[in-house]
């Protein structure tokens, strides 16, 4: 539709290829579109967000109202690694605003922040879906239950020498 | 009409309506946000809840929103019950957590709904103590100005902007207490319409810019019931005044036409009136080629003089007044009264009047426009020409949606239900141009043609419509234009657009062919034609094709038969070729210029006298519909100006001109010209004459509690001047008068107890979009008085061959208008003069944007600025119109191009060098 340079890299244009091929309108398929980037760029920039709308043939403030609205879309670089702590009514029963606290001291960053080292980004979550496994929290894709101080010290050790999971 | 019972009255209500609706109809006060009259309802910010009872046993009631609770006969409610009060009390409290206290430096203050709605529902005391959510504002362009803390998140903003205006760059981002209203990034508002978040905001979110650096507030502002001079659509306004400035302009309500909304270029255009380049004395050109400041009477009787002895030409303006341009075709007399309308623009306005005699359908308002169920667009460009009617047509194409509602016995009101029902399911609407359009995205079907091509389409529309099968070429039309003539056929109210605007005469003949074909199968047809300026139709009607045409002028000038020239506010420069203006003016012995700002005539001029503009002198326009309408003025200028009728009754006076001597007032020149024809009887009924009173007393133009009359010139005296005599207009100066229920044309400014914001316009009104309680008097031309001018113009030397392109007038919202683009905020917005062309014609001459082309015309060669405009058709070259370059080529007019080899490519324009340093 329009001649500009599009950046979009040849995987992330054939993915969202891919999702239009199931889509009524090109519009419909912003959300995928948005975490088929993430998940190729950790996050969703200024510019990615104009490409995206540019090439779904919606306007930047459309897409972007879409990107903002949903807190797993991340409008800002995030660590190698996206905590997502729970702290709903099982988990904080269960103790998750301790856990908050030990996180906070070992990594040095409160919600919403990202280590110096760019290797973990703490997010709250309202709820994994493991309520009977609590407290809980996601590193990357993988669900961690029961947790307690040591094993999420086990676990944010392993996660800082993997670097990045897929 | 179902009766309903509120805190144990009865009351009967409308059918159809929410209880909010009917409470505001019925004068109760009933908190809300999110709802809008002309929006509806989505029941969002729950400000509005009222106790709905189930049966007569019921004594506890349940909580109902208003705006979601459509009336239902028996129905029994309470808005004073004490669940209710605080629970609206509560939710202001919440509100209020994260709104600042910052009221007393807030543009908003004096006229906030939010204020409004707080001191309304009782929430007094903040409870709330921890920090407050704070956001980043937005550069939003030269208009508007962005404070987004102070959201509420009520989301009228959005759903103007984006539900009912079709903008796509404003949006809600996030969610929860991070919701932020704004572009993705810094930069203008791109819709026409943006002004309009000013008024729909119920708080201080969105701003007028200009009102903001230069602030005085509402209650200290002196209004007057006004008219757009902006374009002939005529919407009702009302401008503000203080310390001699203009500092805004407000919607007024007019049911008929603007509704509660105006264009950007109404509603920012109007602040030339402060301009530095207004004429700052009646002036005498001496020899140095300068003017010296000279007495206006010796001024008025020395062109007096000059009139009983030499032939005299007078040159009015489709700009300004029916009553100046009466007074100047009175004083040099009809045969010598020149409407100043160009030759080209002439033709396609005695084109348009002779298609809305012959084809017999209804000439629309914008609110008929609004109802009206199939749409042809025939070349103009409307968003540009006539904004507002955009904003119509809008809705128009809506009426699918409103149909599919009802099927669901859905209330037309039931925004958010009736959005989600139809998704994109629209009232078709086809367009025919020559390059893309901003209603393109509400278009079924769109036609990129020439203007021949267009007429061509109109006609085989038309011939669809009549049934004719005459022969074989004809059926690719019937395969591409088929589904328009269906749509039309198939339609309750079809309507067709067109206007002068479209470059070729044939195009508004074909529109009036369709409408015809439309009449006679019996279908209610409205017929919309655009004229360029807010007084074409008027001064047409005026001049009834018996004065000389502005080429006759050129003529005469041409022989030396014309000894003094009278220009009266126009711009001839921007109407005709330059050679052509300056062998007039220099052939004439004495031009005698009266204007606004200083421009290029004035500057040719012999005696320039300063004319009042629309804001200081009352006159009555006639916009596209017919309607004849009166502005006000709304305060006296600090400069020593006049209105135009003023200074040339007075020449007339002076000169002992019989029809002139009796005039003493406004009201007597009105009164002789709706008595002068048939054509134009009725324009002395558009609004109450001087002596109107309401109880003995005037209309007062400054609200009560307008502050600082002694403390406003203590610099000067300390002794409060007396108010000026309003001896012209049934308003007053003042504070004091009456301020009831008054005919609508004689509102200056909306207010009721306990609503300062525009909101208390419903107080004024029998129900929502509804008439006003006082009355208004309504005046239109009809049609069959129309007295169709002479055409005179010669047909245009066409050379339609391959070398050559077809000049098509291009017209823009903000550049075209010569009075609004010299608005402070408008300036930056202005499109420059320029020639769009395709990119197959840049790259065949081998330009690219900001290059310069010489266009070869008929009248000799004009250097333009390239712009590249990949939607016009190939052959097609746009040339914006209202600038002096492109005056030089007729629209219509085959043009030869060549690359200019002299062209030196523009250094971006600041416009605060414009401005010359000054109000950035």
């Amino acid at each position: 539709m329009n001649n500009s340079v599009n950046s979009l890299s040849t995987e992330e244009l054939s993915a969202i290829d891919e999702e239009l091929e199931h889509a009524p309108y090109r519009s419909a398929v912003a959300i995928d579109a948005l975490k088929i980037v993430q998940s190729h760029r950790g996050w969703v920039s200024d510019s990615s967000i104009k490409e995206i709308a540019n090439y779904l043939e919606m306007s930047s403030e459309e897409l972007d109202s879409i990107a903002t609205f949903y807190n797993l879309i991340f409008r800002r670089p995030v660590g190698e690694n996206v905590i997502l702590f729970c702290d709903s009514v099982s988990c904080w029963i269960r103790g998750c605003a301790k856990l908050e606290k030990h996180i906070n001291k070992t990594l040095g960053i409160t919600r919403g922040q990202t280590t110096e080292d760019d290797k973990f980004t703490l997010v709250p979550v309202p709820c994994l879906g493991a309520c009977d496994k609590a407290p809980v929290m996601m590193v990357g894709d993988s669900l961690h239950e029961n947790l307690t101080e040591e094993s999420i010290n086990r676990i944010l050790e392993d996660a800082a020498v993997k670097g990045k999971e897929r | 009409m179902p009766t309903i019972v509120i805190d144990g009255k009865e009351y009967e209500v409308p059918q159809g309506e929410n209880i909010l609706e009917a409470c505001l109809g019925l004068g109760l006060d009933l908190p809300y946000f999110c709802w809008h009259p002309a929006m509806g309802s989505i029941g969002s910010c729950r400000q509005c809840a009222v106790i709905q009872y189930q049966n007569p046993e019921d004594e506890r009631g349940k909580l109902v929103m208003g705006c979601m609770t459509p009336v239902q006969d028996g129905a029994r409610f309470s808005i004073t019950n004490e669940a209710a009060s605080s629970f609206r009390e509560f939710i202001i409290e919440s509100l209020m957590v994260n709104h600042p206290h910052d009221c007393p430096v807030c543009a908003e203050g004096g006229e906030c709904h939010l204020q409004d709605m707080t001191v309304m529902a009782g929430h007094r005391d903040r409870r709330y103590r921890g920090l407050k959510k704070t956001h980043r504002n937005q550069y939003l362009g030269p208009l508007i100005h962005h404070e987004m803390n102070r959201c509420i998140t009520c989301y009228r903003c959005v759903r103007f902007y984006k539900d009912y205006a079709g903008g796509s760059d404003l949006s809600a981002m996030a969610s929860h207490d991070h919701v932020y209203f704004g572009r993705h990034e810094d930069g203008k508002l791109e819709s026409p319409f943006s002004g309009n978040l000013v008024e729909v905001c119920p708080t201080g979110v969105f701003t007028d810019k200009h009102l903001v650096n230069d602030y005085t507030r509402k209650w200290d502002l002196q209004s007057a019931p006004s008219i757009c001079p902006g374009c002939s659509v005529g919407c009702n306004t009302s401008p503000g005044e203080r310390y001699g400035k203009l500092k805004r302009v407000h919607n007024r309500y007019n049911p008929d036409i603007n509704g509660y909304f105006l264009c950007d270029k109404g509603r920012f255009g109007a602040t030339y009136v402060n301009s530095e380049k207004r004429i700052p004395a009646v002036g005498r050109r001496s020899k140095d080629g300068l003017f010296d400041a000279i007495d206006s009477s010796q001024a008025l009787t020395d062109i007096a003089k000059g009139l009983s002895t030499s032939k005299v030409i007078g040159i009015g303006s489709p700009r300004t007044s029916i009553e100046t341009n009466f007074a100047l075709q009175n004083l040099v007399g009809q045969q010598n009264f020149c409407t100043g309308i160009s030759e080209t623009e002439t033709a396609l306005v005695s084109a348009c009047i002779e298609a809305i005699k012959e084809s017999g359908a209804k000439i629309p308002s914008p609110r008929e426009i609004e109802r009206c169920d199939a749409i042809l667009i025939l070349g103009e460009d409307v968003t540009n020409t006539a904004t507002r009617i955009a904003l119509s047509l809008r809705q128009a194409v809506r009426n699918e949606a409103f149909n599919m509602a009802e099927g669901l016995q859905l209330q037309s009101w039931q925004d958010a239900a009736t959005r989600m029902l139809v998704q994109d399911e629209r009232s078709p609407l086809f367009l025919a141009s020559p390059h893309a359009t901003q209603l393109d995205d509400i278009a079924e079907g769109i036609f990129n043609l020439s203007p021949s091509n267009i007429a061509h389409l109109g006609y085989s529309v038309a011939s669809l419509i009549e049934g004719k099968k005459d022969d074989a070429a004809k059926k690719t039309d019937a395969n591409d234009y088929g589904n328009i003539a269906e749509a039309l056929l198939k339609a309750e109210r079809p309507l067709i657009i067109s206007g002068t605007g479209v470059t070729d005469t044939s195009v508004i003949k074909a529109a009036s062919s369709i409408t015809s074909a439309l009449v006679a199968k019996g279908k209610e047809t409205y017929l919309s034609l655009i004229y360029q300026e807010a007084n074409t139709l008027g001064i047409t009607l005026l001049d009834q094709g018996q004065g000389p045409s502005l080429s006759n002028i050129f003529e005469q000038g041409e022989n030396n038969s014309i000894q003094t020239l009278i220009i009266v506010e126009n711009d001839l420069y921007r109407r005709a070729a330059k050679h052509k203006v300056d062998k007039l003016l220099q052939a004439a012995d004495q031009v005698i210029v009266l204007d606004i700002l200083d421009n290029e005539t004035c500057n040719q001029a012999d005696i320039v006298i300063p004319a009042s503009s629309f804001a200081e002198c009352e006159g009555t326009l006639i916009n596209f519909e017919g309607r004849a309408q009166r502005h006000f003025p709304v305060f006296e200028s600090k400069h020593p100006c006049r209105p135009s009728w003023e200074w040339l009754t007075e020449i007339g006076k002076i000169s002992s001109n019989k029809n002139m001597l009796e005039w003493q007032c406004f009201d007597d020149i009105n009164k002789a010209c709706s008595e002068s024809s048939s054509t134009l009887t009725g324009i002395n009924e558009v609004a109450p004459d001087r002596k109107y009173r309401v109880g003995g007393r005037k209309i007062p133009r400054q609200p009560h509690r307008y502050s600082g009359r002694t403390a406003m010139v203590a610099n000067l005296s300390v002794h409060e001047p007396k108010q000026t005599d309003d001896t012209e207009t049934p308003l007053g100066f003042t504070m004091e008068g009456h301020s009831g229920d008054r005919p609508g044309e004689l509102i200056p400014f909306v207010w009721a107890p306990g609503w300062n914001s525009n909101h208390s316009v419903h107080k004024l009104q029998t129900g929502s979009e509804g008439e006003l309680k006082g009355g208004r008097s309504v005046v239109k031309i009809e049609s069959k008085k129309l007295i169709q001018s002479k055409q005179q113009v010669k047909s245009v030397n066409q050379n339609n061959d391959q070398d050559h392109f077809i000049a098509v007038a291009m017209y823009k919202i903000f550049g075209t208008g010569e009075l609004s683009s010299q608005s402070p905020g408008i300036i930056e917005l202005c499109e420059s003069e320029s020639i769009e062309l395709a990119i197959e014609a840049a790259d065949k001459l081998g330009v690219s944007n900001g290059d310069g082309v010489t266009a070869h015309g008929v009248n000799g060669t004009v250097d333009l600025e390239v712009k590249i405009n990949d939607s016009l058709i190939s052959n097609c070259v746009g040339i914006i119109q209202g600038m002096p370059g492109a005056a030089n080529i007729n629209p219509g007019e085959g043009l030869s191009l060549t690359r200019s080899e002299n062209w030196v490519r523009r250094s971006e324009i600041i416009s605060s060098d414009q401005l010359g340093g000054k109000n950035v």
